[in-house]
């Protein structure tokens, strides 16, 4: 029994461990690595980039969910940008309503229309808060809602049509149809969403003004802090059974019902792991950038996640942040020196990942120690 | 005589106006190995996927101690305990052998019982056990898409053998095999079938003879024949449509 168990533990750890080459050290260590870099970006960045890395960073959360999704389940979803949007939205409701009840320049406005209602609304006539709004006076409502409601929405959206074996392309067209409701709908409500401008003009959070010293550095603590919780938990996710029967849910789906698996649950339940993470990250960007805005919701932003995924490489986790930080920083730079066509970059840029990197950035290591061993003369 | 595990009745099931399996009758005992023969097109793999709820019958019953297959959907059937071993070997290629083995284990199959699993020591010496007798313990930590056609074969066994399944449906176990890996087989399947029912489809005469105690006879979707090797080797009918080409 003794040998039994060994045999199998060796099956499970890695194959041939003597020495580790430096390669496969980062590999081992891309967690580590990830931490010490983003913490010690405050110290070699400008404010203003900093404050860039953070709004990148937020798009991390939605790229992590992607690669779970879409690397490991299978499932390409074209509409994350609604959770992103909705943990977003959420965020932001809330913020408003404290600047609202807090801030002086607000209440001189309200005291001159009469209205203590969010600036916005003001300016639309809208006589009272409506009933949805209300809970969101309360951050302990908030921020529950934010894990929670895109959780739900997902779930039922996903396991509904799985259930029913829609799935591949079919899925993928449903949630572009649901985001560019999302986003449609968000326009056309202007009055109680803020329409096409969004809800920005955020003063302060739990009393403390946005503009103070350190607050922004602070919030890309905070932000590092639940990005690296986030690849833990993916970590963990893809570790365990559950990771590997998405896995074989991937690749033979009739095949895992025969194995006594129902998989329109799991795949439900890793959609609505991504929709979560997607809202956080939405939340975050509120917070950070001090805007909810409908052009986050939209079929653009959802495809642009999926870019970032691609980009990092489909089936890897931490590449998921690069891939945002990445391309992220390019858009930016394109927009900044080549205002007219910044797009036309973004778009030659995933052409050519797709082409060179099929695997994303996360192959270019698994190539080195390739070519290193070949170099080498060794047999494997 | 012991009692009667599956039984199928009156079944039928069309596709497009052809029907692929007509008004079948089809009984299996309890620890039986029956062997199901016939020519290409007679209905044995329609027949496996209608037990398995793989394809749903147009009419007709099947069932498995007292529960009507034909109601419920595949997991459930699979939870019921119904194995199947499909005719091309159907594993999980980006895995390995061992983790192959593990998610076939029939415990914790819903989403936080499989997230939270661990391989306890009782597991992973099943895992072993099976793995021996399938001759794969040398592979655990391949890839199943690495194994030979035939290694596949035995790894989707070994699949059935972790979940336990009463009932095994076995589509072609050999096909794709060498003279040796058919030995091989025909051993560990008559090793496997203590202790519960099989029905095997097979073409293979020659290992037909070397596991089945009894063998049904499927034409056109119904039954030609049912008896010993010997009985069915000197039908006519049986003679006339299959064996005699």
């Amino acid at each position: 029994m003794a040998n039994a168990v060994s045999a199998v533990n060796a099956a499970g750890a890695r194959s041939g461990a003597a020495r580790r080459t430096p390669v496969e050290w980062l590999q081992l260590l891309g967690l580590p690595i990830l931490g010490l870099l983003l913490v010690l970006m405050p110290l070699v960045l400008s404010e203003f980039r900093l404050n860039l890395l953070a709004k990148y960073l937020c798009f991390a959360f939605p790229a992590i969910g992607i690669v779970l999704i879409w690397g490991y389940g299978g499932i390409l979803s074209l509409g994350q940008g609604i959770f992103f949007g909705l943990g977003s939205y959420m965020m932001a409701m809330f913020l408003k309503l404290e600047s609202t009840t807090s801030d002086s320049s607000a209440q001189a406005l309200s005291e001159f229309f009469g209205s203590s209602l969010p600036d916005f609304m003001v300016w639309n006539s809208v006589d009272a808060l409506p009933w949805w709004w209300e809970p969101f006076h309360y951050f302990w409502f908030t921020l529950p809602a934010i894990i929670i409601l895109p959780a739900f929405i997902a779930f039922v959206l996903a396991y509904l049509n799985f259930r029913k074996r829609v799935g591949g392309v079919y899925f993928s067209i449903i949630t572009l149809a649901f985001s560019a409701m999302m986003a449609i709908v968000i326009v056309g409500q202007q009055g109680v969403t803020g329409g096409i401008n969004g809800i920005t003009d955020f003063k302060t959070f739990f009393g403390i003004s946005f503009e103070a010293e350190g607050v922004r550095t602070g919030l890309y603590f905070v932000g590092v802090a639940l990005l690296l919780i986030a690849l833990v938990v993916g970590r963990f996710i893809v570790g365990s059974r559950l990771g590997k029967i998405l896995v074989a849910i991937r690749d033979r789906e009739d095949r895992v019902r025969f194995s006594g698996y129902d998989p329109a649950m799991f795949k439900g339940f890793i959609f609505a792991v991504a929709a979560v993470l997607s809202s956080i990250g939405g939340a975050l960007f509120t917070l950070q950038v001090g805007l909810a805005s409908p052009s986050l919701v939209g079929i653009v932003p959802s495809i642009e996640m999926v870019i970032y995924a691609a980009v990092g490489g489909r089936l890897s986790l931490i590449g998921a942040v690069y891939g945002a930080i990445l391309v992220g920083a390019s858009k930016t730079y394109f927009s900044e020196n080549f205002v007219e066509y910044w797009l036309y970059f973004i778009g030659g840029l995933f052409m050519l990942v797709v082409i060179f990197l099929p695997e994303g950035l996360a192959s270019l290591l698994d190539r080195l120690k390739r070519s290193k061993s070949a170099r080498a003369g060794a047999p494997k | 005589m012991s009692a009667v595990i599956l039984s199928v009745e009156d079944l039928t099931v069309s596709f497009d106006g052809f029907k692929a399996v007509d008004g079948l009758n089809f009984e299996v005992e309890e620890e039986e190995l029956r062997v199901v023969i016939g020519p290409n097109g007679a209905g044995k793999t329609t027949l496996l996927d209608m037990i398995c709820g793989k394809t749903k019958p147009s009419g007709g019953s099947i069932r498995f101690k007292n529960r009507q297959l034909t109601r419920m959907i595949e997991y459930q059937i699979t939870r019921a305990g119904v194995g199947r071993k499909f005719q091309n070997p159907s594993v999980y290629e980006d895995l390995t052998v061992l983790e192959n083995l593990d998610i076939s284990y029939p415990k914790k199959r819903n989403v936080f019982g499989s997230l939270f699993f661990r391989r306890i020591p009782e597991i992973v010496e099943k895992i072993e056990s099976v793995a021996r007798q399938i001759y794969l313990d040398e592979q655990l930590g391949t890839k199943a898409g690495l194994l030979s056609h035939g290694q596949k074969q035995w790894l989707e066994i070994g699949m059935l053998l972790m979940q336990d399944p009463e009932l095994m449906l076995l589509d072609e176990p050999v096909a794709g095999m060498s003279a040796r890996e058919r030995e091989q087989t025909a051993e560990l399947l008559k090793r496997i079938a203590k202790g519960r029912s099989m029905v095997v489809i097979e073409h293979d005469m020659a290992f037909v003879k070397m596991i089945a105690q009894k063998v049904t006879v499927l034409h056109q979707g119904r039954m030609l024949a049912e008896g010993t090797m010997e009985q069915v080797q000197n039908d006519e009918r049986v003679i006339d449509v299959y064996l005699g080409h």
